[in-house]
């Protein structure tokens, strides 16, 4: 197994599939579905994508948060499915769920496909690139930095076949 | 994408009139914005954004090769930009790349 170098807040879990103990691990399972909860599965494909983010961000438990929160919602979810519409599902496409569900002040968000997985099974660094030289300037390569800067415990499974990538969302404004 | 370019002393205003540049998108705007700048020699090219409501990494990866695109010799400005584009803008630092107008430059805020 390649061993991944650990970002903040990232774990890699490469266990088989165990069940939660009880009560526990409800940041990475939204099992138990609550109140505010939406589960959505769509094509892997980039206008179903825009269907989508469109759809989940009319309905709860998006739709009742504030603007500024649905916006980082909207950033973090587009940038996840069209890592996977460019990268998972690049040689044969699939599905992409998405789970989210609303508890104690935070959004879980969870999202699932059955493509390729991580390059060695770890989640890109997303590191900032300096922009220096106009004829330099990156046009790509924003995706992993923007996830890794608008998140919460970032967690990326390789479990039967697929990946799973779960985090989590304030749904209150923070002060910064 | 449908973009409405109007040019007057200098500056060529090219108006989003979608909603969104994403990874849908952002190949055809693009080409266009290439198209549009090619069909005009203004050394300024102000890109209105204000019905821009959400631009993702592939969609602000197009506006920067629209800029890469245009230099050395001519300048892509932005304008009106949304909360949500200057989030995306901020949080890379994109912001300080570009030169941001509040709202549509002078002269072109009555037209078309």
């Amino acid at each position: 197994m390649t061993a991944c170098r650990m970002g903040f807040g990232m774990q890699v879990d490469m266990a088989r599939p165990k069940a939660p103990p009880n009560g526990l691990a409800m940041t990475h399972h939204i099992g138990a579905l609550h109140d505010h909860a939406l589960q959505l599965t769509f094509p892997g494909q980039p206008e179903q994508v825009r269907q989508a983010l469109q759809d989940v961000l009319a309905s709860p438990p998006l739709a009742d948060l504030a603007q500024d929160i649905r916006g980082t919602a909207e950033i973090v979810l587009a940038e996840v499915f069209n890592n996977i519409v460019e990268h998972a599902y690049v040689e044969h496409g699939g599905n992409i769920t998405l789970r989210l569900g609303r508890q104690d002040g935070v959004l879980l968000c969870e999202v699932s496909d059955t493509g390729a997985p991580m390059p060695g099974l770890c989640l890109p660094a997303g590191q900032f690139q300096p922009l220096e030289d106009l004829a330099d300037l990156p046009e790509g390569g924003f995706g992993w930095y923007l996830i890794r800067n608008l998140t919460e415990g970032l967690t990326y499974r390789r479990l039967n076949g697929g990946n799973r990538l779960s985090f989590q969302l304030a749904t209150k404004q923070s002060g910064a | 994408m449908e973009l409405v370019a109007q040019e007057r002393a200098g500056v060529l205003v090219i108006r989003a009139m979608r909603d969104r540049i994403d990874a849908a998108s952002a190949i055809q705007f693009k080409d266009k914005m290439r198209e549009l700048t090619g069909n005009s020699t203004a050394p300024r090219v102000v890109l209105d954004m204000s019905n821009i409501a959400f631009l993702d990494s592939s969609g602000l990866g197009a506006v920067v090769a629209v800029l890469k695109l245009l230099a050395p010799d001519r300048k892509l400005e932005l304008s009106g930009l949304t909360p949500t584009v200057q989030k995306v803008f901020r949080l890379t630092r994109m912001d300080s790349i570009f030169v941001i107008h509040d709202g549509v430059p002078d002269g072109f805020r009555h037209a078309g």
